[in-house]
């Protein structure tokens, strides 16, 4: 399965959410995004997205000052 | 019989748009909502800077009202095509460096390009006649809906029984009598209809949704611009201008103090981009220099700084230097007093 990791840090929100958004519209159903960022708004902010638009957070953790969140991309034929 | 209409509403987080997206949706139109990003929006930045500000409620208020509504929410990303709109506003600016016109019609053309892409029928707002001085008025509708290019398939639900009729409303796929028609200063039918709507919780309406309609930040980027010459600005430009303490001692460099924790920890991001400064023998702020500064700027800025340390009635201050190379210098200096630094020097 495919991963891709964005670099988030020292963006302030929402730019970590864009990020996820733009980069999650060009992957396949199941593929995963990671974003590592430096604005704990992230934490609420990428899973907030993630619920509206029917994606998945598969993982949050806080490391160093980092926080990184797992998007798996869902792809139900709604969007 | 008929198919379902599809609209794609303007969010800004406030309750206005928060209305018209849920009258849209209470009439079976199939509703996604846009956000736009200028890189100016309240929304967001400012509490992750700020220690003080952690503790607030953290959420980003466009995506909380899509969460709310149980639609999908896009978020745009203007920042580059968004300096035409702040540098060359053809209407000119609100009270501060607020576009507001402009930037209504540069959105609602995008808005625009968005649904032709998308195959989306419809645009809707929340603008509701005279809410705002500058771009909500019977006047300025029309050239929003004119000047962007999206003409009737503009709709504003809330004030849509001011205004002449949309194509929605003609071809039926919304129904008019069920539209508003408010208009005004006053936010109280907005909030009576929240209420029979059993919307309870809301974003408090502001005096606006962006950094450009506050003084003092426009006072900052007015100053950044006549210090360079030009009215060009970089993202990271105009992040740095919602945080610290800027004082202009001369026209070639400014110098950003932080102000506390939260600050120092967020400008800190931007230490292999500035030249800057630390206290080394006494508690003190984190400071960048934004200029060219020369050899002999230095000693000033580290007295200044020096100023707003603890050590600010010691005799001496020891701070380091970090030139844009990453090389570091040790400064002893006497640190500024207060009648030494000009009132005009604080941005
Ligand atoms: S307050 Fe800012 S974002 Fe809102 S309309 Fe005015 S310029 Fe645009």
């Amino acid at each position: 399965m495919s991963r891709q990791i964005i670099d988030c840090r020292r963006l302030l929100c929402p730019m970590p959410v864009i990020r996820v958004q733009n980069a999650i519209e060009l992957l396949p159903d199941g593929s995963l995004v990671e974003a590592i960022c430096t604005d704990p708004g992230a934490l609420n902010d990428i899973p907030a997205w993630s619920r509206i638009n029917g994606h998945r957070v598969v993982e949050t953790q806080t490391v160093d000052g980092e926080y990184i969140v797992v998007v798996e991309v869902v792809r139900d034929g709604k969007s | 019989m008929s198919e379902q209409r599809k609209a794609a509403v303007l969010i800004s987080g406030g309750l206005d748009s928060l209305l018209a997206a849920r009258v849209m949706l209470e009439q079976g139109i199939h509703v996604e909502g846009i956000n736009f990003f200028t890189g100016f929006c309240v929304e967001g930045h400012t509490h992750a800077i700020r220690k003080r500000d952690q503790k607030k409620d953290k959420r980003n208020n466009a995506l909380w009202v899509a969460e709310q509504l149980g639609i999908k929410l896009h978020i745009v990303d203007i920042v580059e095509e968004y300096k035409q709109v702040l540098i060359n506003p053809k209407h000119g600016y609100g009270a501060n460096l607020n576009p507001c016109l402009d930037c209504k019609v540069f959105m609602v053309r995008k808005a625009h390009e968005w649904i032709q892409a998308k195959g989306f029928d419809f645009i809707v707002t929340g603008e509701v006649i005279g809410q705002r001085p500058m771009s909500q008025r019977k006047d300025t509708m029309p050239i929003v809906s004119g000047e962007s290019g999206a003409e009737d398939l503009l709709l504003r639900p809330l004030c849509a029984k001011n205004l002449p009729e949309t194509l929605p409303e003609r071809a039926g796929w919304v129904d008019r009598t069920r539209l508003y028609g408010f208009s005004g200063r006053s936010r109280k039918p907005q909030m009576a209809l929240a209420a029979s709507l059993g919307i309870e919780d809301y974003a408090q309406p502001a005096g606006g949704c962006c950094f450009l309609t506050d003084e003092s930040y426009a006072i900052k980027l007015k100053d950044l611009w006549r210090a360079r010459g030009n009215r060009e600005y970089e993202m990271d430009d105009i992040m740095l201008l919602k945080v610290g303490r800027h004082l202009r001692p001369a026209s070639h460099f400014k110098i950003i103090i932080a102000r506390e924790e939260g600050e120092a920890n967020f400008m800190q991001g931007y230490r292999k981009l500035y030249p800057h400064l630390k206290t080394v023998s006494h508690g003190g702020p984190f400071a960048l220099i934004d200029g060219d500064i020369g050899d002999q700027d230095v000693e000033l800025i580290a007295r200044l700084v020096a100023r707003y340390s603890q050590g600010r009635n010691a005799d001496e201050v020891e701070l380091q230097f970090t030139d844009l190379a990453g090389d570091t210098r040790i400064l002893k200096v006497h640190p500024m007093q207060a009648h030494e630094i000009p009132k005009e020097w604080l941005i």
